[in-house]
């Protein structure tokens, strides 16, 4: 009875105050996305740390036949420089593993990772440099290890991939942080607009709200059409943002074919988010009312 | 000149009624109370309300009791405390100091969510009748059964019967703008009854309506309050209160200055 009550109303309640809905709708819309959006790129962000913290955390380039620079002078690392270089890096207490990568292989990746580049065609495996690839205890202590191979005959270079990275992790946390700030803003503005249609409402209805506490309707009666009001409009807002979200395993996939340095997300990680913007979106909604209610219809 | 209108005039109103009426007087205070006496349905002990910011109180240690199935005629001028006394009994405000009780519950302890339970005890109907202006006579009484979840089976069978009672059947389908004052107030008192309270409260319901359609309403205020139904009205309206002679209550800057068995109106306004 109560709840077909609350669900009659809701036609007309919406109609009613149809501009103010739409503003609802819009702005938690909005403000979904941009939460979506945050948690997408922090998921993002734990992705490629995983991938890379887990993989490698020092490559170690060697010397191959046309290295120009001057600690190559010696043309290509020879087999004895190479052992050393291994035993340096193994025999390091800081290190847990080291990888072997070959010219072959250097060369089967840069194929993989360069399909669609016109340099694919023109690289010959001799071009690429063999290496050594050092996973870290803890990959913040890298620099022990890099001091100890540095200046071994042979070593090209040493390259920790924090430098490469880090700076992309600041970009994606500063990102993250500037859409779940943005988000909160609105999600504010959010509140206070249900909020405001629930007091547009209250005026508009307050001969039968009078009536109905006369005759002694219960609260919960007289308060469940806001409610059920509000918390549709927010479910409207969140589903519109989930479908916007729904865009996102399309651009990634896009990335994926053009930086694949890095992994991409896709819809695992946007299908999960889902469910957190339509919680959010009711907590709101069950929240504005209740501290709206409790002002403006008090018994 | 009307009667008795010199005699009970303020200011000694207060006190040449209580001369005037021995028979209360002397059951209260000089003989001890009757065990046979009905319970009161609405008492209040001491009461005092001070709106916020202002200095003088609304109602000064008013004390009094409603017996069950009493009509009670509450007078006074504007400003008196009549509403702010109609408004405590309705638990729509509470009392800077003392105690209210309405149908058997003390309302200062009563919790919120139990408000609604006590308003169902309680109709309520006012001079400027508030019905929902698109709905039916008929919708207009069955949402006061609607909203507090009665079936609707329920509400097909007990609201044709209260449309009768209050002289209405037949037009259960006009629209409020439809019909007379009096009969919107005929709908107003419908479905302030149809829950059959034990307690109905009207503030000059017919404040707005003519002499002769005033005594329609009268008779049927009377009529409900013949089915055991207590009768609390706050009036304006000296012929009414002098034809009906039933018990007055009149305030005066928020005390009690006169209650009268049998009385009249007693002031000039």
């Amino acid at each position: 009875m109560q709840i077909r009550y609350a669900f009659s109303e809701l036609g007309t309640g919406l109609r009613r105050n149809v501009t103010m809905t739409v503003a609802v709708v819009v702005t938690v819309w909005i403000s979904l996305v941009l939460f979506g959006l945050g948690l997408l790129v922090r998921s993002e962000v734990a992705l490629v740390k995983g991938f890379w913290y887990d993989k490698v955390q020092i490559a170690v380039f060697m010397c191959n036949d046309v290295s120009s620079s001057p600690q190559c002078a010696d043309g290509a690392v020879s087999g004895a420089q190479r052992t050393e270089i291994e035993q340096a890096l193994s025999t390091n207490p800081e290190v847990r593993k080291v990888y072997h990568e070959s010219q072959q292989q250097a060369y089967a990746r840069y194929q993989e990772i360069y399909k669609d580049a016109a340099t694919a065609d023109i690289v010959k495996p001799v071009d690429l440099q063999e290496s050594f690839r050092v996973s870290l205890k803890n990959p913040e202590q890298y620099q022990g290890v890099q001091s100890a191979v540095q200046g071994l005959p042979g070593v090209f270079s040493v390259q920790d991939s924090r430098e490469v990275l880090e700076p992309l992790f600041k970009g994606l946390n500063g990102l993250q942080w500037i859409s779940i700030g943005l988000a909160g803003g609105l999600l504010i503005a959010g509140v206070l607009q249900i909020g405001n249609t629930i007091r547009l409402t209250v005026f508009s209805r307050r001969r039968e709200i009078g009536i109905m506490r006369l005759v002694g309707a219960s609260n919960f009666y007289i308060q469940l059409p806001f409610i059920v009001e509000s918390v549709v409009a927010a479910l409207v807002g969140a589903a519109l943002a989930c479908g916007t979200l729904a865009f996102t395993p399309w651009v990634t996939a896009k990335l994926r074919t053009d930086v694949r340095v890095v992994p991409w997300i896709g819809w695992e990680e946007t299908i999960t988010t889902m469910p957190v913007l339509a919680a959010l979106g009711i907590l709101l909604a069950i929240i504005a009312s209740f501290i709206t209610l409790r002002k403006y219809l008090t018994v | 000149m009307p009667r008795g209108e010199l005699a009970h005039s303020y200011p000694f109103a207060s006190y040449t009624q209580r001369l005037a009426d021995p028979c209360r007087c002397f059951s209260s205070r000089f003989m001890p109370p009757t065990p046979a006496r009905k319970p009161a349905v609405i008492r209040f002990e001491n009461v005092s309300k001070v709106y916020d910011g202002q200095s003088r109180p609304a109602l000064a240690d008013l004390s009094l009791e409603v017996d069950k199935g009493e009509f009670v005629f509450l007078v006074g001028a504007s400003g008196s405390g009549k509403s702010t006394f109609l408004k405590l009994a309705l638990r729509e405000l509470h009392p800077s100091r003392g105690r209210v009780f309405v149908a058997g519950k003390e309302l200062g302890r009563l919790s919120t969510w139990k408000v609604p339970r006590l308003r169902r005890q309680i109709g309520t109907v006012f001079q400027d009748f508030r019905l929902l202006p698109n709905k039916t006579v008929f919708e207009n009484v069955a949402f006061a059964l609607q909203v507090i979840g009665r079936p609707r089976g329920h509400i097909a069978r007990v609201v044709p019967d209260v449309l009768q009672l209050v002289g209405l059947d037949g037009k259960e389908h006009r629209m409020p703008d439809e019909l007379s004052g009096g009969e919107q107030q005929r709908v107003a008192i419908a479905r302030a009854f149809v829950n059959r309270p034990m307690i109905l409260i009207a503030d000059e319901p017919t404040g707005n309506l003519d002499p002769s359609t005033s005594v329609g309403i009268m008779k049927l205020l009377d009529r409900i309050n013949r089915t055991g139904t207590t009768v609390l009205m706050a009036t304006h309206d000296a012929n009414i209160v002098d034809q009906m002679r039933k018990r007055v209550i009149e305030l005066e800057g928020g005390k009690l200055v006169r209650d009268q068995s049998r009385g009249v109106y007693g002031y000039q306004s």
